[in-house]
């Protein structure tokens, strides 16, 4: 499968697994549920590790457990729940998670400026047909005015 | 007022650009409908009963007349010629066609003028005081705070998906001509113990179908922190709203189910780990404030004696003066209302052409600018006193001088269901007939102070529960029903109007009015408003009135 990361289109190799599924050889997500369930045996797993998360999970509980994921998946069941936006940014600011976060879910390419700013860096697309279009979506504006995990001072003090 | 420097003007303009390729990928079927209706409610498009309706921003009321003939000009040019005010100081387009609003906004955008963040389920446009900067009581000039706002808020990378829309608004007086206790938050500029200006923040305050007032969450907060604060309510806000019931997801019942003391604690806390970070400049308030300095007045304004001498001449123009005029702070100035609410026309509803000469006024007499009000009014701000008389006259010409300022025919009214397709009732011929049944102005003086609030359906957008009297359509098997309230005041002395009782049916909705009104004129002692009346006995005498003819 395709995804985007870091503005590029590129081949994914994570696999995405359900909590019933059996455990798998190389890159996987799992859910937090598992990730609390099953954590000391997921710890040792060979290949990379990655969590999922939704807007409802309770993000400061795998705080002290981050080092152990190269990936967080933040999930989005419609593009209209906007809760993993801060997720993304405290990720990035508050608790210093330096891997890579990608958004899942019900993902159009008018929220990749917003999630960018937000310190999310991959993306699965709703619609993989168009992921040529949705690169130009990465430059719909040249500044913003907040402090971001993209752009850390306000563009008063950066330029004005 | 402020100005546009190179880095606002290109987002405004790459907006343009984005959302006419988002309208372009949504009539080629590359975008759903569902996919594209929060993209275009993010530019202020609704689509109503017979049309789109473009929904466009006032930042804190102000307007140049650049921008006022840039609006008259946009109306002619895509619309029917005439254009909406609001009472959250944004006006309306009500018969755009879809695919010319990115041309629309194109010309707004070349007068610095834009749609963003009007409508859909995030920070909308920050709305202020229309006497800010010239009233005598003020603590500190609001403006330069909502332009703050306004920056920060705009295209909030975080906060463009909440659960329900938010609004802000901000105030440096304490008489409160802003509505902020029933924003989302509430900015109040204060003065605290040691002498320093900072804001008393509110928030949970909100109309619709279950109207609250907002709580007071801080007492005190330093400038500085003005941006952090904000950005720890609205971040609790996003992650604890609810998103399971667009009734209930706006921070009000947020504030109610949690409590505003948790409430409280959660924003301060994650107050404490953003305050730094966030804390603006000192130099970069000094900056904004700087698009907000007085004009240079004229100081010998005062030595006019054609004001005084005119109104003892005309009646009239007495009349419209003591109505319509207010004083400034500067002697020798004044400032003037425009009705929005001619007997003929719909509230708030303003042409093409009238526009065009309110520009031409502004030009002449007040320093080139309009600001628009709660009240679906406008307002010049600086006019000489000596220039009130030929304002004036030129203002009866175009039905702009009707002096009915703060009466009952200063109604506040919704599009309702002639327009909007979330209406169960009409309000605009409603409010005509009353129009019309209290056309004689000794009478409605008489009546004093009285705001008359009026909405299609209880999403409230005329905010009936803080009317003195509120006046709701909603719809009974498919006919049109009138629910009524009392007592209600957005103002300092904020308060929900009291139901009277079962709705009324349309035929019978002014003759209530009327007979609400006969009993408060039994009632009140001596120059007692409405509202103190109403106060004073509670809704019983007037309940007894009203189902007793029925």
């Amino acid at each position: 499968m395709q995804i985007i990361k870091d503005k590029e289109i590129v081949e994914d190799n994570w696999l995405h697994l359900d909590d019933e599924a059996e455990l798998a050889a190389g890159n996987i997500t799992v859910s937090i549920a598992r990730w609390q369930e099953q954590h000391e045996t997921l710890a040792n797993h060979e290949g990379g590790l990655g969590l999922r998360l939704a807007g409802d999970d309770p993000l400061e509980e795998i705080v002290p457990d981050l080092d152990n994921f190269s990936l967080i998946v933040l999930t989005f069941p419609a593009f209209t729940d906007g809760r993993c936006y801060s997720f993304a940014r405290l990720l990035r600011d508050r608790y210093g998670y330096k891997g890579e976060i990608r958004a899942q879910g019900d993902i159009l390419h008018d929220q990749l400026f917003y999630m960018t700013q937000c310190g999310i860096n991959s993306f699965e697309m709703a619609n993989p047909n168009r992921m040529a279009d949705a690169l130009a979506a990465f430059d719909d504006f040249s500044e913003s005015y907040q402090t971001t995990v993209a752009k850390p001072a306000p563009l008063y003090r950066r330029l004005r | 007022m402020y100005q546009y420097d190179k880095y606002d003007q290109a987002m405004i303009d790459q907006r343009v650009a984005q959302y006419r390729d988002q309208t372009r990928r949504y009539l080629a079927g590359e975008l759903t409908e569902d996919q594209f209706r929060p993209l275009r409610l993010m530019n202020g498009l609704y689509v109503q009963i017979h049309a789109p309706m473009l929904r466009v921003a006032i930042p804190y009321g102000l307007m140049s007349t650049k921008q006022v003939r840039k609006i008259a000009e946009v109306s002619r040019k895509y619309d029917k010629g005439y254009v909406h005010f609001t009472t959250r100081q944004n006006f309306q387009l009500n018969w755009p066609a879809l695919e010319t609003v990115p041309d629309i906004l194109a010309e707004l955008a070349s007068v610095q003028m834009h749609a963003i963040q009007s409508s859909g389920n995030c920070i909308r446009n920050t709305t202020s005081d229309q006497l800010a900067g010239i009233c005598k009581d003020e603590v500190e000039d609001p403006r330069p705070y909502g332009e703050i706002i306004r920056q920060w808020s705009t295209f909030h990378p975080e906060f463009a998906y909440l659960p329900r829309k938010f609004k802000i608004a901000v105030i440096g007086n304490t008489e409160d001509r802003a509505a902020t206790k029933l924003h989302d938050i509430g900015l109040h500029l204060v003065k605290n113990k040691e002498g320093e200006v900072g804001f008393e923040v509110l928030v949970g305050g909100g109309l619709g179908r279950t109207p609250i007032l907002g709580q007071q969450i801080r007492p005190f907060l330093e400038k500085k922190d003005l941006l952090s604060y904000l950005e720890a309510i609205l971040r609790v806000y996003n992650r604890l709203g609810r998103r399971d019931n667009k009734y209930k997801a706006r921070i009000k019942i947020t504030v109610r189910e949690h409590g505003i003391n948790h409430i409280r604690e959660l924003v301060e806390a994650e107050w404490v780990e953003i305050r730094d970070q966030l804390a603006l400049d000192d130099k970069e308030i000094e900056r904004v404030k700087g698009f907000f300095t007085e004009p240079e007045y004229d100081t010998n304004a005062a030595d006019d004696a054609s004001f005084a001498k005119m109104q003892s001449e005309d009646a009239n123009f007495a009349r419209w003066v003591k109505q319509n005029v207010v004083d400034h702070k500067m002697p020798g100035y004044k400032a003037a209302y425009l009705s929005l609410k001619a007997p003929l026309s719909p509230p708030g509803d303003v042409t093409s052409d009238q526009l065009d000469v309110i520009a031409d006024l502004a030009d002449e007499f007040n320093l080139g600018e309009v600001r628009s009000t709660h009240d679906q009014n406008l307002l010049f701000s600086d006019v000489k006193q000596g220039d009130l008389y030929a304002l004036w006259l030129r203002l009866e010409v175009e039905s702009l001088a009707t002096p009915n300022i703060g009466t009952l025919t200063d109604m506040i009214c919704c599009p309702g269901l002639d327009f909007c397709g979330l209406a169960n009732a009409t309000s605009i011929p409603l409010a005509k007939d009353i129009n019309e049944k209290f056309s004689d102005l000794d009478y409605l003086y008489d009546l004093g102070d009285l705001k008359v609030k009026m909405s299609g359906c209880m999403n409230g957008c005329a905010h009936q529960s803080v009317g003195h009297i509120g006046i709701l359509g909603v719809d009974k098997k498919g006919e049109e029903w009138y629910q009524f309230t009392l007592g209600g005041s957005s103002e300092a002395d904020a308060s929900l109007g009291k139901r009277l009782g079962r709705a009324i049916p349309k035929d019978q909705v002014v003759d209530t009015v009327t007979t609400l009104l006969d009993t408060y004129v039994e009632l009140r002692q001596e120059a007692e408003p409405f509202l103190s009346t109403v106060r004073r006995v509670g809704i019983d005498p007037f309940k007894e009135r009203v189902y007793a003819d029925h």
